[in-house]
């Protein structure tokens, strides 16, 4: 333990560390590596999300304290602002906040086969930062972190030279990405366009929400608009 | 990992951000392989790409190179679009069943 911290101290001294970046090192990592954990063992889905965003908040401080400022504020307003509000947003829509119990193993030897999976992986991963080396000595392509710019403006200008056939297929999958979110989440078809669905895919439908659900208020919200649309879409065929 | 190749930022070696980087892929990795509901398992994919992000950026301030960075920004957008559709076909699952673990889902199988 002696020898373990006289190394760091060596190590501490003779390469300039000021200690603010060193603690705030430690900080963010316990804070990083604690909320990954609870991520994976809260039984709560909320308690999972809420978990993530502490492990974001982890990273995002990492990133300030490698330069890059624009990622970190972007981590912080995409990830903590909005893919974690859409996950909390989904599991409340759904109502899936209830405790699982993560003692019980469905799976037979699940547990042991994923530690020895990760156990694997993780080793591999270790050897190969032991084994390999970092720098191929290539010239950088993309523009140095060195110069006088600024975060914002070396990064913008690497999209927009360099890297700008991949931007523009980013746009491209973005578009795609809500364009299929739109399809995937639309109901199936309602009293709007009732007149052009068949009765039969209505009526299996309704079946089906009857039967997979009861204790759940959303999905009786759901089951009980189903017949009233079914009658409405019966209505609307008498009167069309 | 060589003192030429360790970044002098703040003093802290990038081999540090690149373990912890590995320690939280390894937890992502494990969780996503242990747990079953589907909206847990997702977030594990969150934690890992997190670690991969992290890992870029080391990489980054460690080889002076903004490219790192610029790659990071893409797997950041990614990252929004696999959970937009993602938790698209979440709901379009849960609107049939009322508790879809992920050992539920074998609808596809044969």
């Amino acid at each position: 333990m002696l020898t373990a911290a006289g190394a760091l101290f060596a190590a501490v001294s003779t390469s300039h560390v000021d200690y603010v970046s060193i603690g705030t090192f430690v900080v963010a990592a316990a804070i990083v590596l604690s909320g990954g954990i609870g991520v994976v063992v809260a039984r709560n889905p909320v308690h999972s999300a809420l978990m993530l965003v502490m492990t974001l908040f982890g990273i995002a401080v990492l990133f300030v304290l490698q330069r890059a400022d624009f990622l970190a504020v972007v981590q912080v307003i995409v990830y903590a602002g909005a893919i974690v509000v859409l996950f909390l947003f989904v599991i409340m829509f759904l109502g899936v906040d209830r405790e699982e119990n993560i003692a019980v193993e469905p799976l037979r030897g699940q547990r042991p086969l994923a530690v020895a999976l990760v156990a694997l992986g993780f080793t591999g991963l270790v050897l190969l930062a032991e084994v390999s080396k970092w720098t191929t000595g290539a010239p950088s392509v993309s523009g140095s972190t060195d110069v006088a710019a600024s975060n914002v403006s070396q990064i913008g200008k690497s999209v927009y030279t360099t890297y700008l056939f991949p931007f523009e297929v980013t746009a491209a999958l973005l578009v795609i990405a809500v364009v299929g979110a739109v399809v995937l989440a639309r109901r199936p078809p309602v009293a709007s366009n009732a007149g052009s669905v068949p009765a039969g895919e209505v009526t299996e439908d309704v079946t089906g929400d009857d039967g997979s659900v009861s204790d759940r208020p959303v999905e009786e919200a759901f089951a009980a608009s189903s017949p009233s649309e079914s009658t409405d879409e019966a209505s609307g065929e008498v009167t069309s | 990992m060589n003192a030429a190749n360790t970044a002098i930022n703040g003093g802290i070696p990038g081999e540090w951000y690149l373990a912890l980087a590995a320690v939280l892929f390894a937890i992502g990795a494990f969780g996503l392989l242990i747990r079953r509901n589907v909206l847990v398992m997702f977030m594990c994919i969150e934690l890992m790409l997190n670690a991969a992000n992290l890992t870029f950026v080391t990489f980054a301030n460690m080889l002076h190179d903004i490219g790192g960075q610029v790659l990071v920004f893409f797997v950041l957008v990614v990252a929004a679009a696999e959970v937009v559709v993602g938790l698209g076909i979440v709901v379009a699952i849960f609107r049939r069943r009322a508790n879809a673990t992920a050992d539920d889902l074998h609808l596809m199988k044969g």
